[in-house]
């Protein structure tokens, strides 16, 4: 009998098998593996039955915050948005779940038209000419589309915004470590005229909410002979301009937020978006459109001389996935919102983090410091943040993130149209009371 | 079976229709920002719920997947997803767990992760584990990062060549340079293993390291394995193992033992989660003890009764935005929970012993790369059926015609007309022998009519592609009429 219910073969099967093979035994077919380091012992946790494993896991995530959370107000890169039930089911779909990347066009359908909607859909959303199927997550997106960027101006400084957020930063430099590429604070870069630079990175709207002016940053990395690289909050883009409109070169974001659980950080989306002229040096998986022999509109990985299972050494990446059920979620949530959706979703986040910010602001111990925001805010306070998200815990209401200096305590808070207006306001009354 | 085309939602797309309905604000307004920063219009589709679910449903049923279909697809390790672990991965306090939020308040998830670094540790013989990587590629990546660190931190900043056998997979160049590493390439033997007098001649004190995929490209374990891994050693280096390969090995031999420093591990594959059609993945990197301090970050340990992050003393940094795949992780690790260490074994005796089956079955009519035993893949060679004019990709699309997903096609680079066949342990005899009669059948038919086959596939959604003009003339996204 066997231990795995993954397994069909009986033992019979095996010995049939086996006999087929000319084999006496199973150690007949590992003669190349040394003797001495053969079946170890493995010292693991014992089985458990489906049922014990359910339950198991059920009191795991029940050591989680988030299983008795009813709102939550945390941001920082990753977003609670209502997912439609349209998004949960097709993911359930075995066909796309459990298909393999689409090597074999002919049975791949399915998944490549979805990717090619994808492309199609983020590549509207940015007003940018080509998107690619999809990366890793936002940071990583973010490092790839640097060294994609010094890749074409042959040049290898990279000017950091002040908009960028650290944890960006830090992946951004865990990928340009060994590749001679230099990173500067934009308040370093020369104001020399003749001075040039591969690239600048900016993040609008920026790591505390705020929207930058990303249009005039365009101008003066470009006259330095820089591209522009945006990162952006995909839902934000529902309201406010999109890198396409705003001379950006690559824009890039984390695609989370368009239908993705929050899940402890992964499996996210980098979505990254690019001008034509810079295609031959983007990195990942691209799909497009062609014809059969039939000349019947069909779908195939494309332009695939820039990646690593051919040009090896020198691909552009070493990446292979697209992350692409992911890209499936992203692709059936943009399609369910709609134009009016996402303007929807965009609107009510920033209307009632407004009001949610003006109202901390009127209690005695709330300052409000952001000013032209999006969804994101920054509170000033003498309280200890820790205090704070304690008290809203309490109320089984997920609070800020601690964002305090040395000078004083900080706290940003994301609103998104999953915190209802009565939560808010419940939010309001809960900070309005004494905390200590 | 749905054959028709299926029209891209913009093509369907008519003002006024909506698939779903939202709140409304709910409280009062603010003024919006300055018109200088404000969208005026988005073109996305405009689509009512039915017809999009329709659409998406319509879709799926044009692909092969596991579920529907065997996928011999070498390499790529295509066995079942068990489906208790996607509803595992779903629960609420996994799902809607903020990656910002303090220790104290994840402990269940930091647990997860904790014992899960134990377990691959376990099995691989290197206990120390990052979670981190987002897919082999950046698994393989960190493992790189962090043999560079450990060499630069030992004053040994000039190590910079990595070596590699012509029969790597892409990846293994493409991450060695990423990492600013020359590629140095090792020849193999007609049966994919290590030429030992080339390594020999090519290791010297500029070596940082050597990548090594075990089992091999061509399915077969590295016979010299311990000699390398002492002619590494003694000259400094480090040796990495490429884990794609892992199936073949759990509870049958430990990376850890046979003087490997480094490996990674494909989740989505030995560990059973699903590919989705090309990620996400999950590619945990495992070290030996004296390299853990290189990790990258977030690292979980234990601390008392409580689980914390932490960042190693000589990190290599921060890969991705938070802690790595986290819903692939626990879909992993309740994979392994599921199997205990017998249940893990079984896997890999169950792929071996089918692979092997495969290649005694067929061996009489493609060409075998080697007559030893093969691990957990069989690589054949459509060289006898080139004569006839059928090529290995050929036989590849009249096998999608028989209902069975393509073997991987002209990979390892170093065998003619490659294919390279991974069955898994997750198939019953009677869907091998189906396999395998397809197989034969379609030799013989490359005698008697080769045009049969070099037309396929025929039952398809689509013939052919015209790949190349994909390629000349790229549309990579809808465009208006």
């Amino acid at each position: 009998m066997k231990n795995s219910p993954y397994i069909p073969s009986t033992d019979l099967d095996q010995k049939e098998m086996l006999q087929t093979i000319g084999a006496k035994t199973f150690k007949d077919l590992l003669n190349d593996v040394p003797k001495k380091m053969l079946f170890p012992a493995l010292e693991l946790k014992e089985a458990l039955s489906e049922q014990e494993l359910v339950e198991f896991f059920e009191l795991m995530a029940n050591n989680n915050f988030a299983s008795k959370s009813i709102s939550s107000f945390m941001g920082g890169g990753a977003y609670n948005h209502y997912i439609p039930s349209t998004v949960k089911s097709m993911i359930q779909r075995g066909e796309f779940l459990t298909s393999y990347t689409p090597y074999q066009p002919e049975a791949s359908q399915g998944t490549l038209q979805v990717g090619f909607e994808f492309q199609s859909m983020i590549a509207q959303l940015f007003d940018m000419e080509v998107c690619n199927a999809g990366m890793y997550d936002g940071p990583t997106a973010l490092a790839e589309a640097a060294l994609m960027a010094c890749r074409i101006k042959r040049n290898n400084t990279v000017v950091i915004h002040s908009s960028i957020p650290e944890k960006s930063l830090e992946v951004i430099k865990a990928y340009s470590k060994w590749q001679d590429i230099e990173l500067i604070n934009y308040d370093d870069m020369s104001n020399d005229e003749s001075s040039e630079y591969g690239c600048l990175l900016v993040q609008s709207p920026n790591q505390y909410g705020e929207i930058e002016d990303v249009e005039k940053l365009a101008d003066e990395i470009h006259s330095k002979n820089g591209l522009i690289v945006q990162h952006t909050y995909p839902i934000s883009l529902g309201l406010l301009k999109p890198p396409g409109q705003l001379s950006v070169d690559i824009a890039t974001a984390e695609g989370q937020p368009l239908g993705v659980p929050v899940s402890f950080g992964g499996p996210f989306i980098g979505l990254l978006t690019c001008k034509k002229e810079y295609i031959r040096q983007l990195p990942g998986r691209i799909i497009g459109q062609t014809v059969d022999k039939n000349n019947k509109v069909s779908y195939a990985l494309t332009l695939q001389t820039r990646e690593q299972h051919i040009r090896r050494e020198s691909a552009t990446s070493n990446i292979c996935t697209s992350t692409q059920l992911i890209g499936l979620m992203v692709a059936v949530y943009l399609a369910t919102m709609g134009p009016n959706g996402i303007k929807s979703v965009a609107e009510t986040s920033y209307h009632r983090a407004h009001y949610f910010a003006s109202e901390l602001d009127k209690i005695d111990d709330f300052k409000l410091v952001s000013k032209n925001f999006f969804n994101e805010f920054v509170i000033e306070t003498k309280i200890d943040v820790s205090k704070i998200n304690k008290v809203l815990l309490k109320n089984n209401i997920e609070g800020g993130i601690d964002i305090s200096d040395k000078d004083s305590n900080k706290i940003m808070f994301a609103v998104t149209e999953l915190n209802s207006p009565e939560i808010i306001r419940k939010t309001i009354d809960i900070l309005g009371e004494k905390i200590d | 079976m749905i054959n028709k085309e299926q029209t891209l939602l913009m093509n369907q797309s008519k003002k006024g229709r909506k698939a779903i309905n939202l709140p409304s604000i709910g409280v009062p307004e603010t003024s919006l920002p300055d018109s200088k920063f404000l969208r005026k219009d988005i073109e996305l589709p405009e689509v009512a719920q039915l017809d999009l679910i329709r659409y998406f449903t319509n879709l799926s049923s044009l692909n092969y997947s596991i579920d529907t279909n065997f996928y011999p697809l070498g390499s790529c390790t295509m066995k079942y997803n068990p489906k208790i672990n996607e509803q595992i991965s779903a629960i609420k306090g996994f799902a809607s767990s903020h990656p910002n939020q303090s220790d104290e308040n994840i402990q269940g998830n930091l647990e997860i992760m904790y014992d899960l670094q134990n377990e691959l540790g376990e099995i691989t013989g290197l206990p120390a584990v990052s979670l981190a990587p987002l897919a082999g590629a950046q698994g393989e990546y960190a493992g790189l990062l962090i043999a560079r660190e450990y060499h630069n931190h030992n004053n040994q900043k000039n190590r910079n060549i990595a070596l590699i056998p012509d029969s790597a997979h892409g990846t293994n160049p493409a991450s060695a340079s990423m990492a600013g590493l020359d590629a140095v390439t090792i020849k193999t033997t007609n049966e994919g293993d290590i030429d030992l007098e080339d390594l020999k001649n090519k290791v010297n004190e500029n070596v940082c390291v050597l990548m090594l995929t075990l089992p091999s490209t061509l399915g077969l374990f590295e016979p010299n394995i311990l000699e390398i891994t002492k002619i590494i050693h003694d000259n400094g280096g480090l040796v990495y193992a490429d884990g794609a390969n892992l199936n073949a090995l759990l509870g049958i031999t430990k990376f850890g033992e046979l003087g490997i420093d480094i490996c990674h591990s494909n989740l989505h594959k030995t560990f059973s989660t699903p590919h989705g059609g090309g990620g996400p993945g999950s590619g945990p990197v495992m070290v030996a003890k004296f390299l853990e301090k290189y990790l990258p970050y977030p690292h979980i340990k234990k601390d008392g009764g409580k689980f914390i992050q932490y960042k190693p003393e000589f990190s290599v940094g921060r890969l991705n935005g938070f802690y790595g795949s986290f819903g692939i992780l626990v879909r992993a690790y309740a994979y392994i929970r599921s199997l205990g260490a017998e249940g893990l074994r079984e896997i890999s005796e169950n792929a071996i012993i089918n692979a092997n089956y495969i290649q005694e079955r067929l061996k009489e009519h493609y060409e075998l790369t080697s007559s030893r035993r093969c691990m957990h893949e069989t690589v054949l060679s459509a060289s006898k059926q080139k004569e006839d004019g059928v090529k290995a990709i050929d036989i590849a699309k009249k096998l999608l015609d028989e209902g069975f997903h393509a073997p991987t096609m002209y990979f390892p680079l170093i065998v003619e007309e490659a294919l390279m066949i991974e069955p898994t342990e997750s198939e019953s005899k009677e869907t091998i022998d189906k396999f395998i009669t397809a197989m034969i059948k379609i030799s013989e038919l490359s005698k008697t009519n080769p045009d049969e086959i070099t037309n396929a596939p025929l039952n398809l959604p689509v013939e052919r592609l015209d790949e190349a003009q994909a390629a000349r003339n790229p549309v990579l996204a809808w465009e208006k009429k």
